[in-house]
């Protein structure tokens, strides 16, 4: 048999300032022919730097690695003539229009004349993006982006297509049609596909799955089989007294745990043995539990194999010393009919919505449906064009320094010093935040232990590994101890154990009186939201509980529908509705 | 309270980090301002001492070997041919195998003897009219002295020449102290405005000024932190180049030291200025560094740096007047050279202070009504 | 060249052309820029001075007195001004309200021919070295011409055994506006191709479009290409603007022929676009490259290139080091073409130094372009 891709004890190190990392540790496979291999692993795994190697863009420092019967490492040309490869940032000239980019892709890899007005007329309908070809490619809204990407990458059906992280940052219904567009090539063209990404459920689509870890592959087999020996220790819990929020701050606290996460209603356990007497002795008798089995699904496979034990240790409590004893009720932030228009563009337009003291509350939204631009008018980093805001009782953009003293934001990218070490940012953070002296030594502190920063505490923050990097933002933004918190895609591209890790957090702080706004693709981290609104071409389109939301998306084929399926339920229907 | 005071530091240190610390800044900051003190200060002049040279002596009397025994014995003059034929000249000028050519006729000697005036004829190229004009000066310098030393030998009247032709503040009339005195100005001010215009932009870039504004901290104070650092750079380098200008190129620093570094602040704080207004403007990295060029090219050319600003037209000069640099350029050059004070210098330090506070003042401004 | 091979340029040529069109920053570099400089040159700057302001001070007022003012009143030179004391004078040189000063002392119609030098002494304000000695020439030329008048007309014959007669060729009336236009136009075409070119490449790895373009079948020599012909045909397309402008607009004669301007200009445009790209690879981000670019592009045609200060008079280190710098040679040519004509010793000396740099560079450029990450 031949395999598109035989890879044998490759390793590969990189000098990072003094250190020398490896990023690959004698990694061998082969992929079958034909079908869909999934890529996964923490941040820092090698992932890219496998898609890299492969495309003979990088030199190995020993093993072999055949691609489409070539050397990759001695024939690089002839390997990236006949491979397809889509970058983590994929290269779009942004000052090119959608058409052009395709254009140039066309004759880059040799798409007869001839054939392209066919050829365009199936990638376009495949990613729908027929009527925006005229439009610049960096005017596209993020999903777009990605999708005319991987049109660009399929211009010339390749033989073997490698996909980095085509997801990231992509929302659950372009995720979809991205699926869909590999799907097809996969059984239309019989082309095969590599593709990296951090959403398990993703994974679980793929025919194999190659689990990478600190540059040594953990596990190649299919999805199953990484969730088999989990049989029989998947578990769904239900309480009526405590909110599924409560629920899982206990559960995960107890021993015999291994992960505990909020699903739907309950909370998903995965406990170290079938056996979960000695977990139900250890919680409260008073609390009335329902317990049901359920099927292990690849992400409980994902976590038990690489969570470290070690984590129940870390206290997420946090600093925050705020009284419970202020009124639940008190409406923290107010949003009234809120627009704002970029020229003609409507990017918002009447939203209304209101958070109380203490509440999560989720903005959900398709790429370029507005939640960003609603959430920098929220942090008065941008003026509204009509309507009314005020958070904390005040608009931030006229607001006096003490209220934005109340705030702590956590911007969508990285958006700390990159060439300041983790300790100068924390120091710059807190003198901005009116900490000095003897206090801001303290929340430093703080922050490096809570945060596990230590050990990176003279490392340049650009070079933190991605979960790391979210860790120091998520610490800066909670150093002074702000009662409302501004969460902007916190969770985007970083890989499972670091989200729960995060989402731990979050939890605690809003059991301790902290509001918090909260933007994300990740559609089972809606379930950590009290309330949520769900945003689509600027409007809301609907606003509730989880339940409530997922309520509206009940079919009879759907009687519990996933939140994921209930957005795209609610997406779809308003394209209908609008078309 | 003296957390205000605090909070200033932290900002400040904080750009400085971020400059610092950045392999490809710290390179901008040390890198260009060496190299362009050695070119300027060793390349750019205007005194000729290689002037090449050829001469077509027709003549062979005493007289004009004389002549072209002066013409040798110069130290500015290299004498590079004798050409035996008029037809040779023509290409050794078009050539550029010589600056100029000396014809010295078959009378030469024949007419001198008689006592009457013979006429030697000097052939330029003109492709640089100014390094031409130059040449001429010296060559008219050597003739002159030459006839009146004719003249005084026969004892006969030869041209009164001008006593006491005296050049005040550069004695010797060195282009380099004029030149490097410039850079002083030119190189601080390319730093500076480098410095601050791109502070902004690069935030605005790496995401990091939404992080920045969301925190309590007044935009003023935030203005002040970005405007101490290329303040505080400017100074030290400017420092570093007036001490190399008097240790290395041995320039005579007679004036008031008071009064060089009060201009040289009051010139950082409107280079700061305009950095600002740069940096307030432009969105990406790329902007602020053509916007700093767009703005640097003219500043240098129009503020009298090489070429001076009394040649210029009346509308190009009044466009010097808003030109930080050439009231800096007054200064340091007039406190070197000519021993400026405070007083004399007066009228060179209010414009400035003018121009720094409207552009601090246009700066804050922009900031505000751009900051998304 | 394969079929396929053609096509990929051919995208690749039509995709750098959209993006210099709707790149605000390269119409400022090829458009604004030259012409700001153009305008700056052509107009603004000039080294001949003209209306000198000089102090006149007149001890003793009388006929010849009154005769010498009047000879530097008609100079085009001198715009006089006049002092009753050498201190008023003085204080007017250190205010800097005049450059110079010419002192007739009260004894100077008494003295004039009675004595073996004369009475007047000369001060000038030596700041400005180069303008101070060109003041000085111009003062001296004028009163050796009034002197000698004064003589004939006396009937008196002043001993002047060497009469000197100068000729300037190429730019007979020293206009430096001449030789700086073209210079300018050496200079516009370096910050295309270097500093536009070097900057764009960079943006490729900045923006991360570098990693795609990679893995496709185009090859070096064909990526090389696909950037350098879109910036050579916008630098010859400047070129002839400002050649334009130069001719017209600042009267700036033009002795050579066209189609040598044409080969000479489009080889020079060669050698800096391989600087621009070999800066590119070595610089990968924008910010570094533009950097790089304005120290061993930009300053270097500016100071080194012979287009304003004199090569021959640098010391001999750096006059070896003016020879790597491409400017030093298209300056020359273009200020052969410009003033003196097609000149073929100077043309082709100066083209065959460009085409072994653009061997050199090209060379350079070949072996260091690489398709890989590291």
């Amino acid at each position: 048999m031949i395999f598109p891709v035989e890879v044998s004890q490759i390793s590969k190190a990189f000098q990072a300032g003094e250190v020398q990392v490896q990023a690959l540790d004698q990694v061998s496979f082969k992929l079958m022919p034909g079908q869909v291999t999934g890529l996964i692993g923490p941040d820092g795994a090698g992932k890219t730097t496998l898609m890299r190697l492969l495309c003979g863009l990088l030199s190995i420092d020993e093993g072999e690695i055949t691609v489409l019967g070539l050397d990759a490492a001695k024939q690089p040309e002839s390997v990236q003539s006949r491979v397809s490869y889509m970058p983590q940032r994929f290269g779009l000239y942004e000052d090119l229009t959608a058409q052009e980019n395709l254009d140039l892709y066309a004759d880059l890899k040799g798409l007869a004349v001839e054939d392209r007005l066919e050829r365009y007329k199936t990638l376009m309908h495949l990613t729908g993006l027929s009527p925006f070809t005229k439009r610049l490619a960096g005017k596209l809204s993020g999903g777009m982006k990605q999708k005319l990407g991987l049109a660009c990458a399929l211009v010339v059906p390749p033989e073997l297509l490698l996909l980095d992280e085509p997801t990231v940052g992509v929302d659950p219904v372009s995720r979809r049609e991205l699926w869909q567009i590999v799907y097809n090539q996969v059984e239309q063209a019989g082309m095969t596909v590599l593709l990296s990404t951090a959403y398990l459920d993703e994974a679980e689509r793929c025919a194999e799955v190659i689990l990478l870890h600190e540059g040594k592959v953990i596990n190649h087999a299919p999805p199953k089989h990484f969730s088999e020996p989990l049989q029989g220790r998947t578990w769904l819990f239900e309480s009526d007294q405590l909110t599924p929020r409560q629920l899982q701050l206990k559960l995960s606290l107890l021993s015999g745990v291994i992960d505990a996460l909020i699903a739907n209603q309950g909370v998903r356990v995965v406990s170290e043995s079938t056996e979960i007497e000695s977990i139900l002795t250890a919680v409260d008798p008073a609390i009335k539990l329902q317990i049901k089995a359920v099927q292990p699904i690849f992400e409980d496979a994902f976590i038990s194999l690489l969570k470290k034990r070690d984590d129940h240790s870390v206290n997420y409590s946090g600093s925050h010393q705020l009284s419970k004893s202020v009124s639940s009720a008190e409406e923290v932030i107010k949003v009234e009919k809120l627009e704002r228009r970029f020229g003609d563009f409507i990017a918002v337009n009447d939203v209304s919505f209101s958070v109380k003291r203490g509440e999560i509350f989720g903005l959900l939204g398709a790429n370029g449906a507005g939640k960003s631009t609603t959430f920098r008018m929220l942090c008065g980093l941008l003026p509204l064009s009509s309507g009314q805001l005020s958070v904390a009782g005040v608009d931030l953009r006229h607001a006096s320094d003490k209220a934005r003293q109340k705030i702590g934001y956590m911007a969508q990218k990285f958006s700390l010093y990159g060439n300041l070490t983790v300790i100068q940012n924390l120091h710059f953070y807190a003198s901005c935040y009116g900490l000095f002296k003897k206090r801001k030594q303290e929340q430093v502190e703080w922050a490096l232990e809570a945060f596990e920063l230590s050990d990176y505490r003279d490392s340049n923050a650009k070079d933190l590994p991605l979960g790391y990097k979210q860790r120091l933002s998520f610490a800066v933004a909670l150093m002074h101890e702000p009662e409302i918190l501004f969460l902007d895609e916190p969770t985007s591209g970083v890989d499972p154990l670091a989200r729960r890790e995060f989402w731990a957090r979050t939890n605690a702080l809003a059991e301790s009186g902290v509001t918090v706004l909260v933007t994300t693709h990740f559609m089972d981290e809606a379930n950590y939201c009290d309330r949520l609104i769900i945003m689509a071409s600027g409007q809301v389109l609907a606003q509730g509980t989880p339940l409530q939301l997922k309520q509206l998306a009940q079919k009879e084929a759907q009687p519990l529908p996933t939140m994921e399926e209930a957005f795209i339920y609610l997406i779809e229907q308003q394209t209908d509705q609008s078309a | 309270m003296n957390s205000p005071f605090l909070l200033i530091i932290a900002l400040a240190l904080k750009e400085f980090l971020a400059l610092l610390r950045d392999k490809s800044s710290r390179f901008v900051l040390i890198g260009p301002p060496i190299a362009q003190l050695l070119v300027f200060g060793y390349a750019a002049s205007y005194d000729l001492d290689n002037i090449s040279v050829a001469i077509y002596n027709e003549d062979r009397g005493i007289a004009s070997r004389e002549l072209v025994g002066r013409i040798e014995g110069s130290p500015n003059i290299n004498v590079l041919y004798r050409i035996q034929k008029e037809s040779e000249i023509a290409g050794l000028i078009d050539n550029r195998d010589v600056l100029l050519v000396m014809h010295i006729d078959s009378e030469f000697s024949a007419t001198i003897a008689k006592g009457e005036s013979a006429t030697v004829q000097l052939l330029l190229d003109g492709r640089n009219s100014n390094t031409a004009m130059i040449a001429l000066n010296y060559l008219r310098d050597i003739i002159l002295q030459l006839n009146r030393q004719w003249s005084d030998q026969k004892q006969a009247r030869g041209p009164p020449a001008i006593i006491e032709a005296r050049a005040w503040y550069n004695e010797n009339l060195h282009s380099q102290w004029f030149i490097v005195t410039g850079i002083v100005g030119l190189l601080t001010l390319v730093v500076t405005l480098i410095v601050t215009a791109l502070s902004v932009a690069r935030e605005r870039e790496q995401g990091t000024f939404d992080q920045l504004l969301v925190t309590p901290v007044h935009p003023v104070f935030i203005l002040i932190g970005k405007a101490l650092p290329g303040l505080l750079i400017g100074l030290i380098e400017g420092g570093v180049i007036i001490t190399l200008a008097v240790g290395w190129f041995d320039i005579p620093l007679r004036g008031s030291f008071v009064a060089l570094y009060l201009g040289l602040f009051l010139f950082l704080l409107s280079a700061v200025g305009i950095g600002l207004m740069i940096s307030a403007i432009c969105i990406t990295q790329q902007q602020a560094v053509l916007g700093a060029f767009l703005f640097l090219v003219p500043a240098v050319i129009l503020s009298g740096f090489a070429t001076p600003i009394a040649n210029m037209p009346d509308v190009v000069q009044l466009l010097t007047w808003i030109d930080p640099l050439k009231y800096f350029l007054v200064i340091i050059r007039s406190v070197f050279m000519e021993g400026g004070d405070l007083g004399l210098l007066w009228p060179q330090f209010w414009p400035m202070a003018i121009i720094a506070a409207l552009s601090l003042a246009m700066a804050g401004w922009l900031f505000k009504h751009r900051m998304y | 060249m394969t079929t396929a091979g053609r096509q990929r340029l051919a995208g690749l040529i039509r995709k750098e052309s959209l993006q210099i069109m709707r790149d605000p920053s390269s119409i400022a570099i090829a458009f604004v820029l030259p012409v700001v400089l153009l305008f700056l040159f052509g107009y603004g700057v000039s080294l001949d001075a003209r209306n000198i302001p000089i102090g006149i001070v007149v001890e003793q007022p009388d006929a010849s007195t009154q005769s010498l003012s009047g000879s530097f009143e008609k100079s085009d030179y001198f715009s006089p001004f006049y002092f009753q004391t050498i201190q008023q004078a003085e204080r007017a040189l250190e205010q800097r309200d005049i450059d110079g000063i010419v002192w007739l002392k009260n004894d100077f119609a008494r003295k004039l021919f009675s004595q073996p030098d004369a009475v007047i002494a000369v001060r000038v304000n030596g700041v400005n070295s180069n303008q101070a000695n060109l003041t000085l020439g111009y003062i001296r030329g004028t009163w050796l011409a009034w002197i000698t008048h004064q003589a004939e007309a006396r009937g008196t014959k002043l001993e002047m055994p060497i009469q000197l007669e100068h000729r300037v060729w190429f730019n007979p009336a020293v206009d430096s506006r001449f030789f700086l236009v073209p210079g300018v136009v050496a200079i516009i075409m370096t910050l295309i191709g270097t500093l536009l070119t070097a900057l764009v490449v960079a943006r490729e790895w900045d923006r991360g479009t570098m990693e795609a373009l990679f893995v496709t079948p185009l090859r070096n020599h064909e990526f090389i290409a696909g950037k350098l012909i879109p910036y050579f045909v916008l630098g010859i397309t400047s070129l002839f603007v400002n050649f334009l402008l130069a001719i017209w607009l600042f009267k700036v004669p033009f002795e050579g022929s066209l189609w040598l301007l044409l080969l000479t200009g489009s080889l020079y445009m060669l050698v800096s676009l391989a600087v621009g790209l070999l800066i590119s690879v070595v610089a990968k981000n924008q910010f570094v490259a533009g950097q790089i670019a304005i120290i061993t592009g930009f300053l270097p045609a500016f100071i080194l290139s012979g287009f304003i200060f004199d090569i021959n008079s640098m010391p001999a280190a750096i006059q070896l080091i003016t020879h790597i710098v491409p400017a030093r040679y298209f300056v020359a040519i273009l200020q052969t073409l410009f003033l003196a004509g097609d000149i073929w010793p100077v043309i082709l000396a100066n083209t065959g130094a460009l085409l072994i740099l653009l061997a050199v560079f090209s060379w350079l450029v070949a072996k260091k372009t690489r398709k890989s990450l590291e």
